[in-house]
């Protein structure tokens, strides 16, 4: 089994490495130094980290504050509290505004298990994704984290980089350069598409390691945008491989099915799978459990792709 | 403005105006052919409601075309009901939604603390604002990072959209709130432009502090029939109000 690694350290490093380049760079966080794992940010950067307290809509404003007096503000928080909590100053002060601030949503999907619907975040991309201006990134792994990070640095506007807690393998070769807006064909495919971004992008991948023996030819793309989409790739994988199943750590409504669907369905219809969270709050159980729970795991998404290849065969 | 537009809020624009043209004329250092300079001060009109007395006030700086005022609110005009930073030379933040100004003065203040800059950070909210929770987050925040360089203006007027604040959710007593929350606070008369220049002429109030100048007005200050009165909130003057309004204003002026 290949080694597991949670973003979050690639995520602390990389913003120590942008820091230190970069004299503009400053973090902003709610009490969450620790979940954020900023603590040697804080360290090395003692004035550089600003702690607002346990306050969410001040933070994001605050962010475009500093935004407007020339620094490049990292506003991390729980995913949970950052979006459902701040949602009107992330559409005002950092969309409608055009503030370049980047918000790193820490502890996404169902990251927080057992501590219950509270603290999942499994709404973030659907309310996320409609804010004009806002770029919307779900890494898949440490790899992607650090890349996209870099890019995100460079890349004038808000963005809500969307991270988890949950150890992930690498699904990146190390020399990888995320692209705003690029997805990544991770395997080649021609009778089927599994469109997945984020932690559940190595599952996705297995799967199609179990649908190849039992002879289905799977197409894997990570689309860690969610916005802007890469819409070519969809369409292409509509036009060549006739089905797609999307899979996410996300309400099936509103998320990257639904992303994925606005395409498909205008573009060149063909079937589609959703999996998700089949908008209902989760029963109690650990992240690993409730993913079992709702068929987010490499045997669900093989049997989804199956049942979804037979329909569109039989059709 | 209002009155071509059919829209506005007269009463909170008549009860700032004394503020923002004593600020923009007398107090705030921005170059008015390079309002995006780095090295501006910077203003946060919170209550962007008020657009139509923030622009005139612009326009009156010689930051924003006269001109422009003539397309407030009209299709595709820059001049939306609230202010826009991307389209609009001198505005600060897309306000509108209450409770977001603060906030983002505090950013800006700690920007300029990072910095040691010499610029300052004003901000302006109503006082109906003051209700919304945003607001005593970031109060907090200021004190709490000693941010001397912020000054926050409340239009005290009294009067929110639907009724008096007292009778609304009561404020009072609301110089000690700031103060309890960390701030040195003024209180100022809000139509006196001398005692404006005063207020904020030596800032900090305290050095460490950040200062909370709570301006006392009237909602639609200088217009008889409209002083004081809750439904001028966003009531839009008819042709023989607005006449009425600007001879008042007129001889008061001379």
């Amino acid at each position: 089994m290949s080694e597991l690694f949670d973003c979050r350290d690639a995520f602390a490093q990389t913003l120590e490495e942008l820091a230190a380049s970069d004299s503009r760079v400053v973090a902003v966080v709610n009490d969450s130094v620790g979940s954020t794992k900023l603590k040697n940010f804080g360290k090395r950067f003692p004035d550089r980290l600003f702690n607002v307290g346990i306050a969410e809509q001040n933070m994001v404003g605050v962010g475009a504050g500093l935004a407007n007096g020339g620094k490049l503000p990292f506003v991390c928080a729980a995913s949970c509290f950052m979006t459902a909590r701040a949602m009107e100053q992330i559409k005002a002060d950092l969309g409608y505004s055009r503030y370049n601030v980047k918000l790193c949503g820490m502890s996404s999907g169902l990251a927080y298990g057992e501590l219950g619907p509270t603290h999942h975040s499994i709404e973030d991309l659907a309310w996320t994704r409609v804010i004009p201006n806002l770029t919307v990134i779900v890494p898949a792994d440490p790899i992607e984290t650090r890349s996209a990070m870099q890019a995100i640095a460079c890349h004038e506007g808000p963005v809500f980089l969307r991270l988890s807690r949950m150890p992930v393998p690498n699904v990146h070769p190390s020399d990888y350069q995320y692209e705003v807006g690029k997805s990544v064909r991770l395997r080649e495919g021609s009778d089927i598409t599994l469109i997945a971004n984020g932690v559940l992008v190595s599952r996705a991948l297995d799967a199609a390691e179990r649908l190849a023996r039992g002879g289905v030819s799977a197409r894997v793309i990570n689309m860690s945008t969610m916005k802007p989409l890469d819409r070519a790739a969809i369409v292409d994988a509509a036009k060549t491989t006739g089905g797609i199943v999307t899979v996410e750590e996300h309400s099936i409504y509103g998320g990257l099915g639904g992303a994925v669907a606005e395409v498909v369905a205008t573009t060149c219809p063909v079937r589609m799978r959703i999996l998700g969270a089949p908008g209902e709050f989760a029963p109690t159980g650990s992240e690993e459990f409730l993913l079992e729970y709702f068929g987010l795991t490499a045997q669900g998404i093989e049997k989804a792709a199956v049942e979804l290849l037979q329909l569109v065969r039989g059709a | 403005m209002v009155h071509a537009a059919k829209l506005g809020h007269p009463g909170g624009d008549l009860s700032s105006a004394d503020i923002l043209a004593t600020l923009y004329l007398a107090v705030l250092r921005i170059d008015r052919l390079r309002p995006e300079a780095p090295d501006r001060d910077r203003f946060i009109m919170s209550k962007g409601h008020c657009s139509a007395a923030l622009y005139s006030t612009l326009a009156a700086a010689g930051i924003l075309e006269q001109s422009a005022l003539d397309t407030y609110m009209k299709p595709l005009s820059a001049l939306n009901g609230h202010p826009d930073r991307n389209k609009v030379p001198g505005v600060e933040a897309n306000t509108g939604p209450l409770g977001h100004g603060l906030p983002i003065a505090v950013g800006c203040a700690m920007a300029g603390k990072l910095d040691s800059a010499a610029w300052r950070v004003f901000v302006l909210t109503g006082d109906g604002e003051l209700q919304e929770g945003s607001n005593w987050e970031a109060a907090m925040a200021a004190a709490h990072y000693k941010l001397d360089n912020l000054t926050l203006i409340v239009d005290r007027n009294g009067i929110q959209q639907g009724d008096f604040t007292e009778s609304t959710i009561h404020l009072e007593p609301l110089a000690d709130k700031w103060r309890s929350f960390g701030w040195n606070v003024r209180d100022v008369d809000g139509h006196d432009p001398g005692a404006l220049l005063a207020c904020f002429g030596n800032l900090p109030a305290a050095p460490g502090m950040p200062t909370c100048a709570i301006a006392h007005t009237e909602k639609g200050h200088g217009v008889s029939f409209a002083r004081n009165r809750p439904e001028w909130h966003h009531h839009v003057p008819t042709a023989a109000e607005l006449e009425a309004a600007i001879r008042e204003l007129e001889e008061h002026a001379s």
